[in-house]
């Protein structure tokens, strides 16, 4: 079976840099780059790139004599609640990287083997998918009751979009913090930093874990799963050890896990400092790779 | 010349009224690592508002939401504090600081359903465009605006005009000049006020946050009275982050001598400090080594109980940590990273000593 083929709608930043990384992939062919602007930027370096393109949006992606199997929406939540009843119409598989939530939240390491067959997979937020691997990691070694992440960013990482809603930011991911990493509570912050040069994606994630959690199982299961996360975005490292606190009354009794952890970017489009956007482009890479994958394993 | 040609001229002549803003129960939750009581904010609310301080801000130190590991759990929920000292005040107007990244627009309807009258929007200094959602949803329940753009030492005065812009056009009716660090010396405040002020004109007003990192809240206040700053922050025997704030009560006295009317009763402020607020601190705030520091190398002053805690934690100096903190550029809200250069200064000792 040949590769899978797919749009990326939105020819912005994250549109060009997940271009860049889909171009290398030996399961997905990128057939088309959309925008709506005729003078784009990512649409002529698409081009550069000898990829098709146009500025006549969705309607023209959906004129055309055949659709492709996925579509890498790039653009904002407005657009993509606008186009997702379409790409359904025409049943392509859409991999959404705004933050419409149309489809359920996915965080390749955690449940993406789940949902292969989803016609529409929502990739959370940058912050989300660095951090919830991690909760993820903890809460399936021990019950964690509550998990916060703190994320800072690169102020020049954070383009009009986020900085216009950033309540969709902390709201969504602390609401996949629960529903994807298994906390009982979640609370997200997100920081932005305008220092030059611009410091490198940093996050840390603290959960509640009971007094007697066994700390050693609980680090494996870390560091296993930054190795996973590391299949994808190479620059995904740990800063330090994790670090355990004893119960505190302040905390109900419990006792905490803090994990430091640095998103390095690969490169390919944006800068390595906008681990950020990297990572959000390498998970739904990462995504449509796998559905590929599945699917060649259904048709053999 | 008669008397009334006389009290004409005075009145043509007299200072504009200085508002103030009491911050105890915000910046000073803090310094009592967010452990306030209801009981100590009706305390605190019903001496203010006796004494006439017209808006009295309540909220966790990092704002609404801020409650967290990050920053410390508070030991009662904001609102339930925010209720209380609505009903505490009997003129003064209820205020809360939200920090967009860490609270939000949910947070602030719930303290203004709870009677909170004003919304004080902080950013960093150079990022007041985060702020636009949330001045728009202030606006519309209602609730008097006011922006924050902290670290405000981090730019020049004409740079940090062009965020103010930002913060007015967004729907901000007063934007202060916050010196989180206490780092701004004497024309560096004055000069930041010019600038906000030659800015943004009549169509807000501006504001200065002083701290005593550098011994300098009092001063700078005055000199942003003097260019024309119409709100001023103090908190009550200084209690706030770092060395503290620009003391209340040392405003109060300070704005009366100089002629400069506040509305509050001098005897009023100095009895709230003495007899409400200092029974219940466990340490005086006090313009140590690690609080110098922050001052000196421009360090956001909540970073340091959290830098000292992390000394005791790992065993290196507060005020190296906080010299670290300073150099990387970290900015408010970045709590997480002290634990971080604690760990790298233990990594760069073991190396040296190994």
């Amino acid at each position: 079976m040949s590769k899978l083929t797919a749009a990326i709608v939105g020819p912005g930043n994250i549109g060009t840099d997940l271009l860049v990384k889909l171009l290398r992939s030996d399961e997905i062919e990128v057939t088309a780059m959309v925008g709506v602007d005729p003078a784009s930027d990512g649409l002529a370096r698409a081009r550069d790139l000898g990829v098709a393109t146009s500025a006549g949006g969705v309607d023209w992606l959906l004129a055309r004599d055949t659709f492709p199997d996925l579509v890498f929406e790039a653009t904002s939540a407005k657009a993509h609640l606008a186009n997702a009843p379409r790409y359904a119409a025409a049943g392509i598989t859409a991999i959404d990287l705004t933050p419409a939530a149309v489809g359920p939240y996915v965080c390749p390491p955690v449940n993406l083997d789940t949902l292969t067959a989803a016609p529409n997979l929502n990739m959370i937020t940058c912050g989300g998918q660095a951090t919830i691997p991690i909760v993820h990691a903890v809460s399936s070694v021990v019950p964690v009751p509550y998990a916060e992440i703190i994320a800072s960013i690169a102020s020049r990482s954070a383009g009009p979009g986020t900085r216009a809603n950033i309540d969709e930011f902390t709201e969504t991911t602390a609401a996949a913090i629960e529903r994807v990493g298994g906390a009982g509570q979640g609370k997200a912050i997100i920081i932005l930093n305008p220092v030059t040069p611009p410091m490198i994606m940093r996050d840390t994630v603290f959960c509640a874990i009971p007094a007697d959690a066994d700390t050693g199982a609980v680090t494996a299961s870390i560091e296993k799963r930054v190795a996973e996360v590391q299949q994808y975005v190479p620059g995904y490292t740990l800063r330090a050890d994790p670090q355990y606190d004893e119960p505190r009354d302040d905390w109900d009794g419990n006792a905490r896990v803090a994990v430091f952890l640095e998103v390095r970017g690969n490169g390919d489009y944006l800068p390595p400092w906008a681990g950020n956007l990297d990572i959000m482009t390498a998970a739904a890479a990462r995504t449509g790779e796998q559905l590929a994958r599945t699917r060649k394993a259904a048709a053999a | 010349m008669t008397t009334a040609t006389e009290n004409t001229v005075t009145e043509a002549n007299a200072a504009p009224t200085v508002r103030l803003t009491d911050s105890t129960l915000r910046d000073g939750s803090h310094a009592l690592a967010h452990r306030f009581t209801e009981g100590q904010v009706r305390g605190v609310v019903s001496a203010l508002d006796a004494a006439g301080v017209e808006v009295i801000e309540v909220s966790h130190g990092d704002g609404l939401g801020g409650s967290s590991f990050n920053y410390g759990f508070s030991a009662v929920d904001d609102i339930e504090l925010v209720a209380a000292a609505v009903d505490e005040a009997t003129r003064a107007k209820i205020a809360v600081l939200l920090l967009p990244g860490v609270g939000t627009i949910h947070d602030l309807r719930r303290a203004r359903d709870a009677g909170a009258a004003v919304a004080r929007i902080a950013t960093h200094c150079t990022e007041a465009d985060v702020s636009l959602q949330h001045f728009a949803a202030a606006r519309e329940m209602g609730m008097e605006t006011v922006g924050f753009l902290m670290l405000a030492h981090r730019i020049g005065p004409e740079e940090l005009a062009k965020e103010a812009r930002i913060m007015v056009d967004g729907g901000a009716q007063c934007v202060y000049v916050v010196d989180s660090a206490g780092a701004l010396v004497l024309g560096e405040a004055q000069a930041r006020v010019a600038a906000l002020i030659n800015e943004i004109g009549d169509q807000a007003q501006v504001g200065f946050h002083g701290h005593q990192n550098l011994s300098l809240g009092i001063a700078n206040s005055v000199l942003a009275a003097q260019q024309g700053a119409l709100q001023v922050d103090g908190a009550l025997c200084a209690l706030g982050a770092g060395a503290g704030n620009a003391p209340t009560e040392i405003l109060v006295a300070t704005f009366e001598r100089l002629g400069i009317p506040t509305g509050v009763d001098v005897q009023g402020a100095l009895a709230a400090a003495e007899d409400v607020v200092r029974p219940f601190l466990p340490r005086l705030p006090f313009a140590d080594r690690g609080a110098i520091t922050q001052g000196y190398a421009g360090v956001y002053s909540s970073f340091l109980l959290h830098a000292e805690r992390a000394a005791i934690r790992y065993g290196v100096p507060a005020h190296e940590i906080l010299q670290r903190v300073g150099e990387a550029g970290y900015v408010g809200g970045q709590e997480d990273m002290i634990i971080d250069v604690a760990l790298q200064l233990v990594a760069e000792r073991e190396q040296r000593t190994g």
